[in-house]
């Protein structure tokens, strides 16, 4: 035991007023270099840390503090790293899981919101937060005529600062694209990197889908949606470039499986992939214990690994190390560069949420899609 | 040394001091303006007008190489095959240059080669000036490339360019100081460069900002220091239009160098020396009065040693 978790044991024997007094004012957890400690105080009866790192035990126990209502928590982070987590509340046999009380910073996802912490090294990216300076591109809402599905879908379009009709964008198609927006913070960053210069003025579509875990899971009427309902469609609304050098899918999770079976799917249609977090599923041998929702995933995934084929020029990976999906992306790497794909991978010290996928965008972005960033001095 | 007058000023986007700029000058008359490096905004300059408050005239020199591609298609052809020339003359540049660049970095890096640190200096001093051979032979390349162009096709004897510098030089002849702005460094220096306009003005004094004021320099050189992807290796482009020498202005060098980082600008002053190497930050002024150069107050220039000091006198 060391840092702040001694302090806490040392003054638990020196009376209540000497643990007040020791956290009070601070802001938790407190990171001590690679010492994360999380403090509770209430009157419960267990108290646990919930993460979803992949290889740790899912739940860790406080420790109670000499039967009194504090509560703590030291454990160990690499550097660098994000981790999201709730708190599990028990008291009189009722399990409840809650953000921490005593921590302000949460991330915010579909489900809610979980409490985070910021390991030493780790910080929120300035281009990531609003930057008075950057010109604000504007969304706009759309309807597509679908083939594939019948009916219509409404989707969203950005469209940069300073858009002009004249000119010939590159367009990225957004899997779950308003989520990308609400919670990875997505418009705020094509703002800042368009103003920065490391990507070009640039359209984005972002769809979403009300039954995701279908239609993204190798789905043949999700990939005839994008490819002979939705560009086709926006390339008549809106000047593109339209070229598949300058059209690229990106999705996260689920959303990554769809761009890579869609591109797969109709090779040479897309030139760039942004893929992040996917959940690449596939079995050597036998049975997947993923569920059924699974299925399809790793029907795909399996065969994308017999016969991958060229399904775009450039694909950007990332993905958590604390993502049990992390095992399958990296398998995927080597095996994608030696059927001859220019492949970029990152790993990051984060898991599989809205935040990790935020703080790779930059890296993702600008490498499919380079901005003039040598060339304009304005 | 160009008979020009020169004003070089920093970015004019958020603080711009260009109207104080040319009243100081107590320039009478209309201004010309080029916006060529805004490509197809290049129109768009009513806010700079509004700025002004002065009568402006807009050469649309980016238009007007609109035109003449249009209208001369064997000319065309021939600026687009240089464009691939030099696109891989530039690249075959890049090769050699983050080899010899590693070895001035790794070189200033080391304090000291065991206990010899005597003998670092000497090393640093042969890796730095191979980068400055490896610039020099660059230079001289794409040199090559825009002679070989120019010798086959005459540009400035073509028809349509020869109507659109007798239109420009109608308006600079009735102007009172020629205006460029910043933006794309290279569509602004080629599609000046494709019509001389230099050679049309007369004595007339010129403001230049971004990269406007790197365009009309000796040489072009490309930097940013924290890239998203590579070393941000400053790159020597090509030469500039030659209205002015002695300077190398480097706009928003506060945002896209590491100013506070001692080797690394140290190694940008050396690498260009003699030139003062200027951070045209916004509210920086340099002058070039005809005999020597003037910094405003604030303006510094990248030195030797690794810090910042005013610019000024050279």
């Amino acid at each position: 035991m060391k840092g702040l978790a001694h302090e806490i044991e040392r003054s638990a024997r020196m009376g209540p007023g000497a643990v007040a007094a020791l956290i009070e004012g601070k802001q938790f957890p407190v990171v001590e270099g690679r010492t994360v400690t999380f403090v509770f105080r209430g009157d419960v009866d267990e108290v646990r840390l919930r993460h979803w790192i992949h290889g740790l035990p899912q739940a860790q126990p406080f420790h109670n503090v000499q039967a009194s209502d504090l509560w703590f928590l030291a454990i160990d982070v690499p550097e660098g790293s994000r981790m999201e987590y709730k708190l599990e509340i028990v008291r009189r046999g009722e399990h409840r899981l809650v953000q921490d009380p005593l921590n302000p910073n949460v991330a915010l996802d579909p489900y809610g919101a979980n409490s985070v912490v910021y390991a030493a090294g780790y910080a929120v990216p300035d281009w990531s937060l609003t930057d008075t300076e950057a010109r604000p591109g504007e969304i706009r809402d759309h309807e597509i005529d679908s083939s594939a599905f019948g009916g219509k879908r409404r989707i969203q379009v950005y469209l940069p600062a300073r858009f002009r009709p004249t000119r010939r964008y590159p367009l990225l198609i957004v899997h779950d694209g308003e989520d990308y927006v609400r919670y990875a913070s997505l418009k705020t960053i094509l703002d800042n990197l368009i103003h920065r210069l490391e990507i070009p003025s640039m359209i984005v579509a972002l769809i979403q889908s009300q039954d995701r875990m279908r239609e993204y899971a190798d789905d043949a009427r999700h990939a005839k949606f994008l490819v002979e309902d939705l560009v086709p469609q926006l390339e008549r609304a809106y000047p593109l470039v339209g070229k598949p050098s300058a059209r690229g899918l990106a999705g996260a999770s689920f959303g990554a499986v769809a761009a890579l079976a869609a591109a797969w799917r109709y090779q040479g249609f897309f030139g760039n992939l942004l893929l992040q977090s996917g959940s690449f599923a596939f079995t050597d041998i036998g049975a997947h214990d993923r569920g059924a929702v699974f299925d399809p995933v790793v029907r795909f995934v399996n065969a994308f690994r017999r016969q991958p084929g060229h399904p775009s020029e450039h694909m950007f990976i990332s993905c958590g190390v604390y993502e049990s999906l992390i095992y399958y992306n990296r398998s995927l790497v080597p095996f994608l560069q030696r059927s001859g794909l220019d492949v970029k991978y990152i790993e990051a010290n984060d898991g599989h949420n809205w935040e990790n996928w935020r703080d790779r965008l930059r890296e993702g972005l600008s490498w499919l899609y380079p901005g003039p960033l040598w060339m304009v001095y304005e | 040394m160009s008979h020009h007058r020169v004003v070089l000023l920093g970015p004019q986007r958020l603080q711009p001091t260009l109207n104080k700029a040319v009243a100081a000058l107590k320039v009478t008359g209309p201004l010309a303006v080029i916006t060529a490096g805004w490509e197809e905004r290049e129109s768009e300059d009513q806010e700079m007008r509004d700025h002004l408050g002065a009568h402006t005239v807009n050469l649309r020199v980016y238009q007007r190489v609109e035109d003449v591609m249009e209208q001369d298609r064997e000319l065309a052809i021939a600026i687009r095959e240089r464009q691939d020339r030099l696109r891989v003359q530039h690249e075959l540049y890049r090769m050699r240059l983050q080899h010899a660049m590693a070895a001035a970095r790794e070189l200033l890096h080391r304090e000291t080669v065991d206990g010899y640190s005597e003998m670092l200096e000497a090393e640093r001093e042969a890796a730095i000036e191979a980068v400055r051979t490896l610039d020099g032979f660059h230079l001289m390349k794409v040199v090559d490339v825009h002679h070989e162009f120019e010798d086959r096709m005459r540009p400035l004897q073509r028809d349509s360019v020869v109507r659109h510098r007798r239109e420009m030089a109608r308006i600079l002849h009735e102007s009172g100081a020629l205006c460029i702005a910043g933006g794309h460094v290279v569509a602004l220096l080629h599609r000046m460069r494709l019509f001389d306009v230099l050679d049309l003005v007369d004595s007339i004094p010129i403001f230049a900002w971004s990269a406007g004021a790197m365009a009309l320099g000796s040489q072009v050189v490309l930097f940013h220091d924290s890239p998203p992807h590579g070393l941000g290796n400053a790159e020597l482009f090509e030469e500039g239009l030659n209205a002015y020498s002695g300077v190398l202005p480097l706009p928003h060098a506060k945002k896209r160098l590491h100013l506070h980082d001692r080797q690394r600008v140290s190694l940008f002053a050396r690498r260009f020396a003699p030139a003062q190497v200027v951070a045209l930050d916004p509210l920086t002024k340099m002058e070039w009065d005809g005999k020597r150069w003037n910094g405003d107050r604030g303006t510094l220039r990248l030195t030797e040693r690794g810090v910042l000091a005013q610019a000024g006198v050279a």
